[in-house]
């Protein structure tokens, strides 16, 4: 059994971080708001940049399990670690201006976010569904907390309230999920699991109950139909760069999770899941897509296509292929990049305006033209068209479908993509082609315009040159075993 | 192959996102700096693509020339592989002259400038990329690249019209435009990565497809006539295939100039040149189900769009439907399926590109002189326009097939071809020809002759940077009207090449 606790350096530093971060806002006096806010900003973007830098040194070449499976420290992990690494930082950045004018706790905040972190980055490296599933709670409680923050807001009350009520009861239905799981095959670990289900014959229904309770946890974090009616109020409602956090990090970390459970469990027994999987899939893009067209306040509007890019993620993982898991991971870091990149000048947006509804954009183009440049990269990257991100990622995922006789499946995402130019291009509408009368210049603030400058050429990078960021994914993949058999 | 001829073709591509990269970091005030790094930039491209058409060797060369490769995503098989043959070849030349005259027109943009040449841009390397690429997934990727500028291009600088029953706001036309075309492309998304898929070569090259297609047991004849099928519709919506047609004419009233001209001038080629290098490169079989189906619809369009035309009388509209009824020609020339018929057709994209640029380079003129389009409010404007009616009647002269202008020398080959196999719906192809000299030579008639209304009496002819655009225009237009030979050897052995896979 390895228990060589130095494999879990990267997660001790992020975790001494977090304290570190409330250590230096309790000694700071209290009145001193921004000086406290600056200081717990810069601590928490130094202790993810330490944690990334020394995972992406030391654990290159790592390919362990610790304590016999319950956490692997591979190339799979590690790729999810330096990416919500990332994803911390640029929120941690997009905060700082947020923080200052809306917010009183800097140091719980900054703290938390941190906290999110470490529970996603335990999410990507779970084996086993007990770890799993602390691991969700840390990163779902921390969420619960950030979302709430803001008091005072009515749309921030409800949108915590019904986030931690309907997450508790989602939880609650994957804890019983496990455990009917753990009844019928004694283990929870993935590789045993997934010997046992290869040589089980056909599913009893203790098997299949467990299995889908433990699919709806997961379908919630994904917000994947029909788990997905917490999303638009919850993104609605939370602080802006939180509604960044959930759409990015709690995301991709729960599709970390499914995706390796979906392999090292699922692998021998794909017919069995396939099909409603892909049903599921079909049925998020449609939902996604259509519930998008009404909406007026881009934060909702944001959610829906969120939802929508669910359902494309999860053809890629449908067909449970390698090719298929590297579009996934691909699609999952562009979207990243695309998604951040989006909520970065909304940010900026609702600090100026105030407000944050589809018609706050219009004439952009005349009164920041850069800030309209970037959403508009970004919305015709969510769009799937070239040169950015989104336009290789949703080829990579279609074409990894098509081979697993899915063709259907890929005709559903084809035409869901129509639908959802459609709304995109509305808030392009606003921003270049809606007259407005108040043609006034909005001063860009500097660390926010910046990080939106390198979020936008993140969303190119992937889209034009994807070598190695491919490179990274397929190393990724392949360490999920299964597959080197297939 | 030497260094130019390595290096040429991901030129075109490269040059014009560095041009639009370059202006992004222009301060927006500079607008006449804007101006010249762009015309300067488009006439780099025309320079090159002459070179490229001139270094594609007719005699007796391999099929794909100028080829160059590089690894671009290897485990889906995606190269950057670029390459052009016969049918290719034109379109790179016609790209270049249609380029740089819409960039020297586009120079009358006031507002914002920057943002405009920054979208005609990326807009121009997208139609490159789609002619020279050999790799489905970049034909894709350019194919996109080259459409989605067109709404913002349409709805920032566009104008909007209002008629006597009805309105045509500007981003009518932007939206109708880029909805339609882009939900057809999904349709050749979806064909793209069936042939993949089918052709389980793990590449999506052209050429190494090309060498599954008639393997056994891959490309089943149910497959390729459903494949064909969407390939028709998916390019033909761009190509103004009726009865897909209608962004066209609602989308040229509300462009501007020099994006009319780049529109009708390329963009729409890309249409006729799509259902060539998919559908009947990568699916023959499917092609020889469909050829009457294409050829009956390239025949509608041919007097449908003339008979829509001969009954508007705003300049716009006439031209847009027009070039609805001049696609119907290309269809045709496709459909025959035969070396004189499809030699036609691609030589008719080439004159039509052209004419039609020169068409929209004049209106865009009176335009912006007079404030109207329509033709019944224009009138007697040759003595005020002496230029600006050459050139108009040059172009007209040009559709209605004159001998001597390049209109014609395309349409005869089509005729030819279609005779030999249609005779009935190539008789009605040449009456599509009847009507169009009569709109033309109405619309002539109408705008520039005949008594002149006094307030046009301060009309001025067109600048001399009209002028030179007009001039870059009109010059191929005689020239291959003249001697067709230069175009018609290097289509030549594309066209054969193509045949031979058809099995005809």
């Amino acid at each position: 059994m390895n228990a060589d606790f130095t494999l879990l350096i990267p997660e001790f530093i992020l975790a001494g971080a977090g304290f570190l971060v409330l250590l230096v806002d309790l000694l700071l006096p209290r009145e001193q708001e921004h000086r406290r806010n600056a200081f717990t900003s810069a601590t928490a973007v130094l202790g993810l940049a330490v944690t990334g830098v020394v995972a992406a040194t030391t654990q290159m070449n790592t390919g362990e399990s610790f304590h016999d499976g319950l956490l692997f420290i591979d190339r799979y992990s590690l790729l999810f670690k330096v990416l919500f690494v990332g994803i911390g930082i640029a929120v941690v950045v997009m905060s700082v201006d947020y923080v200052a004018e809306k917010m009183s706790h800097p140091g719980e905040y900054y703290a938390l976010i941190i906290f999110a972190v470490l529970g996603a980055t335990l999410m990507a490296e779970s084996g086993e569904l007990l770890t799993a599933f602390i691991s969700i709670e840390l990163l779902s409680f921390s969420l619960y907390v950030l979302v709430g923050l803001s008091r005072g807001d009515a749309r921030t009350a409800e949108a915590s309230t019904k986030y931690i009520l309907l997450g508790a009861i989602s939880t609650a239905i994957m804890l019983y999920g496990i455990s009917q799981l753990f009844g019928v095959m004694g283990t929870t670990r993935f590789t045993e699991m997934g010997g046992l289900l290869a040589a089980a014959g056909d599913w009893d229904m203790t098997l299949i109950s467990g299995f889908v309770m433990v699919l709806a946890g997961l379908g919630f974090k994904l917000s994947m139909a029909p788990f997905h009616m917490w999303a638009p109020d919850v993104y609605e409602g939370a602080p802006t760069p939180i509604t960044a956090l959930i759409a990015t990090l709690s995301k991709a970390a729960a599709i970390a999770l499914l995706l390796r459970f979906l392999a090292e469990v699922g692998s021998g027994a794909v017919h069995e899941w396939r099909m409603p999987l892909a049903v599921l899939a079909a049925a998020t893009m449609v939902i996604g897509s259509l519930s998008a067209l009404p909406q007026t306040n881009i934060k909702r509007l944001l959610a829906y296509s969120s939802i929508a890019q669910i359902g494309f993620v999860l053809v890629g993982i449908v067909p449970n292929t390698v090719i298929g898991a590297n579009a996934v991971l691909l699609h999952v870091i562009g979207y990243a990049f695309t998604n951040l990149a989006a909520f970065t000048v909304v940010i900026i947006i609702e600090l100026k305006l105030g407000k944050e509804t589809i018609a706050d954009f219009a004439g952009l183009s005349k009164r920041a033209p850069v800030l309209a440049m970037i959403m508009t990269g970004a919305l015709f990257s969510l769009a799937g068209l070239p040169i950015f991100a989104g336009f290789l990622t949703k080829f990579y995922l279609f074409t990894s479908a098509v081979d697993k006789s899915l063709e259907w499946l890929v005709v559903v995402a084809v035409a869901t993509s129509v639908i959802s130019l459609y709304y995109y291009i509305r808030i392009v509408r606003e921003m270049y082609i809606t007259e407005t009368e108040d043609e006034s210049k909005l001063p860009v603030p500097a660390l926010l315009g910046l990080l939106a400058w390198v979020l936008f050429a993140g969303t190119i990078a992937v889209g034009i040159y994807p070598a190695p960021f491919v490179d990274a994914t397929n190393a990724a993949v392949t360490v999920l075993t299964p597959w080197v058999a297939l | 192959m030497n260094y130019a001829e390595r290096h040429v073709l991901e030129t075109l591509i490269y040059l014009p996102m560095l041009a639009a990269l370059v202006l992004v970091f222009v301060p927006r005030p500079q607008k006449t700096v804007i101006r010249w790094i762009s015309i300067g930039s488009a006439i780099a491209l025309l320079v090159m693509s002459v070179y490229a058409f001139l270094a594609f060797d007719y005699d007796g060369g391999a099929r794909f020339q100028l080829q160059r490769s590089y690894p671009w995503l290897e485990i889906l098989g995606i190269e950057f592989a670029m390459g052009i043959d016969g049918i290719a070849a034109p379109m790179v030349l016609l790209t270049g002259i249609v380029s740089a005259a819409g960039a020297i027109v586009a120079a009358n943009i006031q507002r914002d400038n920057k943002d405009y040449y920054i979208l005609l841009f990326l807009l121009i390397a997208g139609v490159y990329g789609t002619f020279v690429s050999m790799d489905l997934f970049f034909f894709f990727f350019f194919y996109e690249l080259a459409i989605v500028p067109m709404y913002l291009l349409i709805g920032i600088w566009g104008s909007s019209s209002k008629f006597k029953d009805f309105d045509r706001p500007k981003e009518y036309g932007a939206l109708k435009l880029v909805m339609m075309i882009v939900a057809a492309s999904l349709l050749i998304w979806i064909v793209i990565i069936g042939i993949y898929a089918e052709a389980a070569a793990g590449s999506f090259n052209i050429e190494i497809i090309m060498a599954q297609v008639n393997a056994p047991g891959r490309f089943s004849e149910t497959f390729q006539s459903v494949m064909f099928l969407m390939t028709m519709v998916g390019f033909g919506v761009l190509a103004g295939m009726w009865p897909f047609h209608t962004w066209s004419p609602d989308g040229h009233v509300a462009a501007p100039t020099s994006v009319s001209m780049l529109h009708a001038g390329v963009l729409m080629k890309l249409g006729g040149f799509g259902i060539i290098r998919i559908g009947m490169m990568l699916l023959p079989e499917g092609m020889q189900q469909w050829a009457l189906l294409l050829f009956i619809i390239g025949t509608i369009n041919v007097i449908y769009g003339a008979v829509s035309a001969l009954a508007q009388h705003d300049l716009k509209y006439v031209i847009g439907y027009s070039s609805v009824s001049h696609m119907g020609y290309v269809f045709m020339g496709i459909a025959t399926m035969t070396s004189v018929g499809l030699t036609g057709a691609t030589l008719q994209m080439f004159a039509h590109g052209i004419m039609t640029a020169l068409f929209f380079t004049v209106v865009g003129g009176i335009y912006e002189r007079t404030h109207t389009r329509d033709t019944l409010v224009l009138n007697g404007l040759a003595s005020k326009m002496k230029w600006g009616t050459a050139f108009f009647v040059i172009a007209g002269l040009a559709s209605l097939g004159l001998p001597g202008l390049a209109g014609f020398v395309a349409e005869l080959l089509v005729f030819i071809g279609a005779f030999r196999t249609e005779p009935i719906l190539g008789a009605l192809g040449v009456l599509g020809a009847a009507i169009t000299a009569v709109y033309i030579l109405r619309l002539i008639g109408r705008t520039f002759y005949g008594e002149r209304d006094k307030k046009w009496d301060n009309i001025t002819d067109l600048t001399s940077r009209e002028f030179i655009a007009a001039t870059i225009l009109v010059l191929p237009l005689f020239y291959i009207g003249l001697y067709p030979q230069p175009l018609l050897r290097v289509i030549r052995p594309g066209v054969d090449a193509i045949l031979a896979g058809l099995g005809a």
